[in-house]
């Protein structure tokens, strides 16, 4: 074929092509043989993750360009598809339960939790601001849905309404800065971007300003934040672990690689922006959760202060930055989703508890849970020899070799404050009476938290390995 | 050559021994004996396996020795291990003591023993780590990791107040040491490593030296603790229970003092000698209002944890004369203080575990019923006041005779506080020992026992050995610190001369 020769070779794409058919033709499987088959189809879903992960890992190595620059494979996009990957099987794993209960037997939702994986892989592979924006809305869509699957629950249909009103704002937003930015620049190709954006006229900057507000919104940082708490809240407790993890990955990873493969010649511009986003995340991400009683409510501001981090390592532009980034972003979702498998695990007679004030004496009940919740706490927190360290080291050591003093100062006292919230859960769970016993914690939930728990510990006797595949990645951007 | 990385087994130990005790089942009472033992026997052949390094080690040699590297992250932070002659003293001071807060906890801790023990062996792990880590990274990471198992300690195994306790112990110590991180950062960012004998001789420019000075200050001030961030420090003590107190007086306090003379006056030398005069002053003031505050107290832990601020004074000051004499002192007075302040905390402990009160205003008069203790007691204070012939007075005495040099009026009002130490220690003793033995309550109070000899009676014999005959500690650390000292005054007279050739 004539496509073939021109740019267009499929190869890089296999993995999202498999990916697309196989969660079509699981969504038949459903359509046809009805809703019993949705613990068959969640199962599918899970092993077709892996197969498309392995996919990911089998493209031809180097930089793959393909759809006329539109889609790129590169150690980048490798690293972050791998990551947001498993961030979605963990979801489908720790959904099991929920998707067991009679009344909520939907198989749509594993698919749909893959047809937003789907648009994660080509928004991790964006290479311009036309599959940016295919890639953010098939994402989106699918998580607005996904949001609302408690049907029967007002609070998870509040959260999907929510999510999805003030998500097709932020679209809104978004489309209208790349407009912008097109007719500024007459491309949408991001290298485009780049060769004619090297000063910074006021319609550029316009555009680069819609742009980024839309990108915010989707890694829920400040000022864009607001949906985020009550989403959480109000989202069944798998769904937010979903929103937690692989699909801030994705947005992160299209936020890093816009900004820098897109606009290297204004950053000053948008540096500017990100310090002040990153400092109003962390500020408000300590701050806010400090009066936090409900522990998704917690969790969802713990989550905006930990990407106003993340953001501390794209805001110094620099290839530190990035690698301060991805090792981010590899250690957020570990703690992440061994977080929310702790608040799934935390039921007593069949009823989730989500108080903070219901943890109390759980290292007596059951002291496995309690100390493995304790070392994600402390490793949220940024506390050594625990993985959080060397997160928050990664991004703070790339401010400061940009020069960045202000903000790192700011960063690590905001992380100080930060520090308070996570010892208040602890000492809850250690120094308080028992609340009373849980049930049984069921065993997909244990593994996935003994995984995470077992990676935030040790990390420090593997870091090495990791830091060079991320060092790796990086450097494939620049 | 040793063929086994002996100083790595050393700090890795105790974690081991905090495995083998999780793998202890159940809550009965053979559960609780066989967490005890494992942890006495693992803190007993940890300090046996310590006690090689003192053997194998040569005083002669000023650098580090026992270096172990090993890859670990990618450019420039390494897994460098290595002890020279001022972490040996702590690295020792830690494998010993650390028995003898197993033993003293033998019977006080009836709640949770098994996890109690775990958090003291791996709070072990992490204190050794601290003394013995030759790279940045790696000591940030034992350094904060201690806040952990620390937190839990105070917190689960404390007295009433014990929350308010470990948060401001936590978070105290937290924002002093986030600081830290970002001066370590811009040291990596300066020198390209985070290699601690590669960054001692890599020249710091002035102006980052500066603000790393003083972003390390606020680290180890916290922990030291140095007037007026010491707030923490009380709250701690009164909180924690014994074994906690003994470790965090004896261990986690040196700590700071160990950052100052292993990072700040070999790594900013101009720094420290333009900040010297801030020391001196922090120094002063804590020595003279401390003990001025320990007057006042009715609780005898929070006594002697106001007694403590007020020693690690000395310390300081000594530290940042610069002076041989001072330098050395300040590490003598150091290890002294650990022993005597430990010792202090398990005499109060001793008193607490029989009448679950600290208030001075309960005892009096237990001379009659323990002439045992208020033996050991009398040492223990004489050794707090600094009488000749206890370590007190060899570290007290050279500290201020290093500063004497330096700075007059610092090792003059310094002085008054030895007489003002001996003010408060000496009233506490009376309260609490001498006297008619009129209260009720205490009519029935037994000696010390067996165990608790077994706890104290080593401590008596290295205070006195320590204040006769200091010569083992003077001379493990003498050529290091003679390095130390000797570098420091090459870069400040060389700044100096420059200085006076413009």
């Amino acid at each position: 074929m004539s496509f073939e020769t021109a740019g267009y070779q499929l190869a890089p794409v296999v993995p999202e092509l498999v990916l697309a058919v196989g969660s079509m033709a699981l969504l038949m499987l459903g359509a046809y043989r009805g809703q019993g088959t949705t613990k068959a189809v969640t199962t599918l879903a899970i092993l077709l993750l892996i197969v498309t992960g392995i996919l990911v890992l089998l493209v031809p190595a180097g930089k793959q360009v393909t759809f006329g620059g539109s889609f790129i494979v590169d150690d980048f996009a490798r690293f972050l598809k791998i990551l947001a990957l498993i961030g979605s099987a963990v979801t489908l794993i720790l959904s099991t339960e929920f998707l067991s209960d009679p009344s909520r037997r939907i198989f749509e939702y594993s698919i749909l939790v893959l047809l937003s994986t789907l648009g994660m892989m080509v928004l991790i592979s964006a290479g311009d601001l036309i599959s940016l924006y295919l890639g953010l809305e098939l994402m989106s869509l699918a998580l607005y849905v996904v949001a609302a699957s408690n049907r029967d629950n007002a609070k998870s249909n509040e959260a999907g309404l929510k999510y999805f009103v003030l998500g097709a704002l932020s679209s809104g937003m978004l489309l209208y800065g790349a407009s912008l930015i097109y007719g500024f620049t007459g491309t949408v190709s991001f290298t485009g971007i780049a060769a004619s954006a090297t000063t910074a006229s006021v319609g550029l900057v316009f555009g680069l300003v819609f742009l980024l507000a839309g990108l915010c919104f989707k890694v829920s940082a400040v000022p864009f934040h607001m949906w985020t708490p009550d989403v959480y809240e109000g989202a069944p407790t798998p769904v937010t672990a979903f929103f937690a993890s692989a699909p801030k990955v994705a947005a992160m990873a299209v936020f890093t690689r816009a900004t820098l493969t897109a606009f290297p010649g204004i950053v000053s511009q948008w540096q500017q922006i990100l310090v002040f986003v990153a400092i109003a995340s962390m500020a408000l991400g300590s701050f806010a959760a400090i009066g936090q009683t409900n522990i998704k409510r917690l969790m969802a501001y713990s989550s905006i202060g930990h990407m106003g981090f993340a953001l501390v390592g794209l805001a110094s532009g620099t290839v530190e930055g990035a690698q301060g980034v991805l090792m981010y972003l590899v250690i957020y979702i570990a703690m992440t989703l061994g977080s929310f498998a702790v608040i799934l695990a935390m039921k007593r007679n069949g009823q989730a508890v989500e108080q903070i004030s219901d943890f109390a004496g759980l290292s007596r009940t059951n002291p496995l849970l309690a100390f493995f919740f304790a070392m994600l706490l402390f490793s949220l927190a940024g506390v050594p020899p625990l993985a959080g360290f060397f997160a928050k080291w990664y991004v703070f050591v790339a401010a400061i070799k940009a020069n960045l003093f202000t903000l790192a100062v700011i960063g690590v006292l905001t992380s100080v404050v930060g520090a308070y919230y996570y010892l208040a859960i602890v000492k809850t769970m250690y120094f308080d009476e028992p609340a009373g016993q849980i049930d049984p914690v069921r065993i997909e939930v244990r593994a996935v938290l003994a995984v995470a728990g077992l990676f935030t510990i040790l990390f420090a006797l593997f870091a090495g390995p990791v830091v060079s595949v991320a060092s790796a990645a990086a450097k494939s951007l620049f | 050559m040793t063929t086994w990385p002996i100083l790595s087994v050393t700090t890795f130990l105790p974690l081991v021994g905090a495995l083998l005790v999780y793998l202890v089942r159940g809550e009965d009472e053979a559960a609780k004996r066989n967490s005890r033992w494992i942890a006495l026997w693992t803190t007993l052949i940890t300090f046996a396996v310590s006690l090689l390094l003192v053997a194998r080690f040569d005083p002669s040699i000023a650098d580090f020795q026992f270096v172990e590297k090993a890859n670990w992250l990618a450019a420039g932070i390494t897994y460098h291990m290595g002890v020279d002659g001022i972490s040996l003293p702590f690295v020792i001071l830690t494998t010993a003591l650390m028995p003898l807060c197993i033993i003293a906890s033998w019977k006080a801790i009836q709640n949770r023993v098994r996890e109690y023990m775990m958090a003291f062996l791996i709070l072990e792990t992490l204190m050794i780590g601290t003394f013995s880590a030759l790279d940045l990274v790696l000591f940030y990471l034992f350094f904060e990791g201690g806040l952990i198992p620390m937190f839990l300690i105070i917190g689960v195994w404390g007295g009433p107040r014990r929350v308010y306790a470990s948060f401001k112990f936590f978070l105290y110590t937290f924002l002093g040491s986030v600081l830290m991180l970002l001066a370590i950062m811009a040291l990596y960012w300066n020198g390209n490593t985070t290699d601690i004998p590669t960054l001692m001789h890599t020249a710091v420019p002035r102006s980052l030296q500066t603000w790393a000075w003083l972003a390390f200050f606020a680290s180890f001030a916290v922990k030291m603790p140095m007037w007026p961030v010491h707030t923490w420090l009380p709250d701690a003590h009164v909180e924690a229970p014994t074994a906690g107190s003994v470790i965090l007086a004896a261990i986690l306090l040196k700590m700071g003092g160990y950052g100052f003379l292993r990072f700040s006056l070999p790594m900013f030398p101009l720094a420290s000698h333009d900040f010297a005069p801030l020391i001196f002053t922090l120094s002063t003031i804590a020595i003279i209002y401390t003990s001025l505050v320990a007057m006042m107290q009715e609780d005898m832990k929070k006594l002697i944890a106001y007694s403590s601020v007020a020693h690690m004074g000395f310390v300081t000051m000594g530290i940042f004369a610069g002076t041989m004499q001072g330098v050395a002192g300040g590490v003598f007075q150091m290890i002294s203080h650990g022993i005597v302040s430990g010792a202090l905390f398990l005499c109060v402990g001793i008193v607490y575990d029989r009448m679950h009160t600290r208030e001075i205003a309960a005892y009096g008069g237990l001379v009659n019923r323990m002439p045992l203790y208020a033996l050991t007691f009398m040492v223990f204070t004489m050794a707090n006041v600094g009488l000749p012939g206890t370590s007190g007075f060899v570290g007290e005495f050279m500290t201020l005779l290093g500063t004497f040099k330096v700075s007059l009026p610092t090792a003059f009002f310094a002085t008054t506080g030895v007489i003002l130490s001996a003010c408060y220690a000496l009233w506490l003793y009376r309260k609490v020992v001498f006297g008619a033995l009129v209260k009720p309550s205490l009519t029935t109070i037994k000696d010390l026992t067996f165990r608790e000899c077994l706890t104290l009676f080593p401590l008596i014999a290295l205070t006195i050995l320590f204040g006769v005959y200091p010569k083992p500690v003077l001379d493990m650390s003498a050529a290091s610190v003679q390095q130390l000292v000797n570098n420091y005054n090459t870069a400040v007279t060389a700044v100096k001369a420059a200085a006076l050739l413009q």
